[in-house]
């Protein structure tokens, strides 16, 4: 009797602890969420988020970075989406499942997916600008310098390549929830497995497609560190009027604002609030991209 | 026509002397689409060959110093130097940077590693500085690759020393603080999400931790420089505001989401029967989960924790904004460190491109680069093979 209940209390000392944990977690979430909340929820006016910085970025909005922001991701889309829904077409449609070649191709992936974002700066760094722009400018322009520096093209390419795992893996997973019976359906009605797949497979996985998109989006909007040195600016009195040229960003804004600026406790308010506008962007993504997932899981299940 | 006779081989198979109906005409258009589509997979094989040879290109020099013919031609490039980093962005940025540079590693003993060494040689400057290092370039790159190993990060002086050993150690030092913070929370939050936690709680806790997974690097960091560091200072009251042990809570805060999902995974994919079998001889819910499931599921925690690591060791932004960026060597948590992945970050920009300094710097990257590649190779072959062999009971 005293056996069994001293088993309970460890039983229940080990259920809380485990318990706890996972509270902890929720917790240090949730704090995040308000602090940030709160600090720069005075801050969000219509102003503030159209407008550009004034008095060397102590007053002003942040309109650039907004739009550097969304010409990044929408750039990085364009390069990342359909690569990545095509590689992930060729994992489960047409690779044997234990191939060498499928092997190889998914440890690729998610070795892309653990590399640190810095390598990925160095890479567009070394590959992107030094390289690819120098021969560029080289050949077309006679050596003028135009595309053998950082700009936004680079900067968009660089982070293409960092959420094309996010983009294989989430479409891949759509991909396997289409049935079966449909690709044997289609195929039996004198298909081909080309028509099969634009026609029956694609239209399925459509909101897996978002989905992967949705996430690189959020993904890339977040990430700083793999355009630092790839096109990047400071501050700039212009919008990017081509891709040549270099622009801002509300996660490259935040960090210099905090660590670079002359009056960091100045410019406090700032900080938060272009961090509320950052967190809120990648929330709402991130929020959108759990739910459709979860709609897609949930059609798996039926 | 071959093709064709090569189809109809393979179909044969099924036919018994019937109509074989999976025959189908040969198509260009599907050929075609199939060779695209599998040419575009290997897409992602040729960028860890090009990552490889890029990042690896560009540290090269270093090592090559043993030829004179190379530098000689690397002295001819002198023409072109003005294509360096900090001229490119000089819409103001260069100037603002070099100015306020020294605020963001203030303490008092920084000075000596980056405060100082920054304005010996400004930005503005870059054919000087690169003349420095041209003239007796030769040997700067021996003397470079001799000082690897020794302790300074002197990068930009007169004679310039590129000691990674502190660094190294700053990065391993944040590694492990992060980890033993991250990897015992995620890993028992894990266990109550697989083996307690009821649907509904479940349904909480893990779209919470795929939100956090969602938090942009940078909004971490900024959250660690602007609250947790005061918080932290100001429950165990240590001198130094910035440091390993700031940084390390704030990269375990990144790495939990990891480490959950991936422990999470490991653990639910214990067959149901250990379970089962588990609680039919009698032992309670909080032993199955303990003695039977967890050992179960190690190899796949040891991946999660690899891979915490691999994240922890490459992350730059929360390194930057909230360690201090001190290249120190004490083992100390409460002192401000400068990690390998911040040090690319914070110079890179600043750097003349060809210098030793830039190879340097990619040399680090190749260094972090192997690093996590390795990390993920064992992760994926080694750990998953002993999981599967002990699931099926093989």
């Amino acid at each position: 009797m005293i056996k069994s209940f001293k088993k309970d209390i460890k039983g229940i000392l080990i259920e809380g602890l485990t318990l706890s944990s996972a509270l902890i977690i929720i917790a240090i979430v949730v704090v995040m969420f308000t602090v940030i909340f709160i600090g720069g929820k005075d801050q969000i006016t219509w102003e503030f988020l159209t407008s550009f910085p004034e008095d060397g970025m102590t007053k002003g909005g942040i309109f650039p970075a907004i739009y550097g922001t969304a010409l990044l991701v929408i750039l990085m889309s364009i390069a990342a989406v359909p690569f990545g829904t095509i590689t992930a077409i060729y994992l489960t449609e047409y690779a044997k499942e234990n191939s060498i070649i499928a092997k190889t191709i998914r440890f690729a992936v998610r070795t892309l997916a653990v590399i640190p974002s810095i390598i990925y700066g160095l890479f567009g760094l070394g590959f992107f600008i030094k390289f690819v722009g120098t021969q560029m400018d080289e050949t077309f322009l006679g050596g003028q310098l135009k595309w053998g520096q950082p700009n936004i093209l680079w900067a968009s390419l660089t982070m293409s390549l960092l959420t094309l795992p996010v983009v294989i893996v989430s479409v891949e997973e759509a991909l396997k929830t289409v049935p079966r019976e449909l690709r044997a359906a289609s195929l039996a009605l004198g298909a081909t497995k080309w028509q099969t797949i634009w026609k029956v497979v694609i239209p399925g996985s459509i909101s897996g497609i978002m989905t992967g998109t949705i996430l690189a989006v959020s993904r890339g909007a977040g990430e700083v560190a793999p355009i630092l040195f790839t096109g990047v600016a400071y501050y700039l009195a212009t919008l990017p009027a081509s891709l040549s040229d270099q622009f801002m960003v509300l996660g490259y804004h935040i960090y210099v604002m905090t660590t670079q600026s002359a009056n960091v406790d100045q410019t406090m308010p700032i900080q938060f609030g272009t961090t509320l506008v950052l967190l809120a962007l990648t929330f709402i993504l991130n929020m959108s991209a759990i739910i459709l997932r979860y709609r897609i899981r949930k059609k798996k299940t039926d | 026509m071959t093709k064709k006779t090569k189809k109809e081989k393979k179909s044969g198979k099924s036919d018994s002397g019937l109509i074989d109906i999976t025959q189908r005409k040969f198509r260009w258009s599907d050929y075609l689409a199939e060779k695209i589509i599998k040419g575009v997979a290997f897409l992602s094989i040729t960028i860890i060959v090009l990552i490889f040879i890029f990042v690896f290109r560009e540290s090269f020099p270093i090592f090559a110093s043993a030829k004179p013919a190379e530098h000689t031609k690397a002295a001819s490039n002198t023409s072109d130097v003005q294509e360096t980093y900090g001229e490119v962005t000089d819409q103001g940025t260069a100037e603002e940077v070099q100015e306020t540079y020294g605020e963001v590693t203030d303490q008092s003993d920084v000075q000596e590693t980056y405060g100082e060494v920054t304005d010996s040689s400004s930005v503005k400057s870059p054919s000087e500085s690169y003349a420095v290092s041209d003239g007796s370039g030769y040997d700067d790159n021996q003397s470079a690759l001799k000082s690897l190993a020794s302790k300074d990060w002197y990068p930009v002086s007169e004679k310039p020393r590129f000691g990674l050993f502190a660094l190294i150690i700053g990065t391993f030092k944040i590694t492990i603080i992060s980890i033993l913070f991250a990897a015992p929370l995620a890993i028992l939050a894990a266990l109550y999400t697989a083996s307690f936690a009821g649907k509904r709680l479940k349904e909480i806790i893990k779209p919470t931790i795929e939100m956090l997974a969602g938090f942009p690097s940078v909004v971490i960091g900024f959250f660690a420089l602007m609250v947790l560091a005061t918080f932290l200072q100001e429950v165990f009251h240590y001198d130094t505001r910035l440091n390993s042990f700031v940084g390390g809570i704030a990269m375990g805060i990144a790495a939990i989401p990891i480490i959950f999902t991936i422990t999470e995974d490991a653990l639910t994919a214990v067959p149901k029967t250990f379970y089962e079998a588990s609680l039919a001889l009698g032992a309670s819910k909080w032993q199955t989960a303990f003695f039977v499931i967890l050992p179960a599921a190690t190899p796949g925690i040891f991946a999660a924790v690899l891979l915490g690591i691999g994240r922890v060791f490459g992350e730059t932004m929360i390194a930057l904004m909230a360690t201090g960026n001190a290249a120190q060597m004490g083992l100390n948590p409460f002192e401000s460190v400068r990690t390998l992945a911040a040090t690319i970050g914070a110079e890179m920009a600043e750097v003349v491109f060809g210098d030793t300094h830039y190879n340097v710097l990619f040399l680090i990257g190749s260094m972090l680069f192997i690093f996590t590649f390795v990390l993920n190779a064992i992760a994926e072959f080694y750990v998953k093979g002993k999981l599967m062999k002990r699931i099926q009971g093989k």
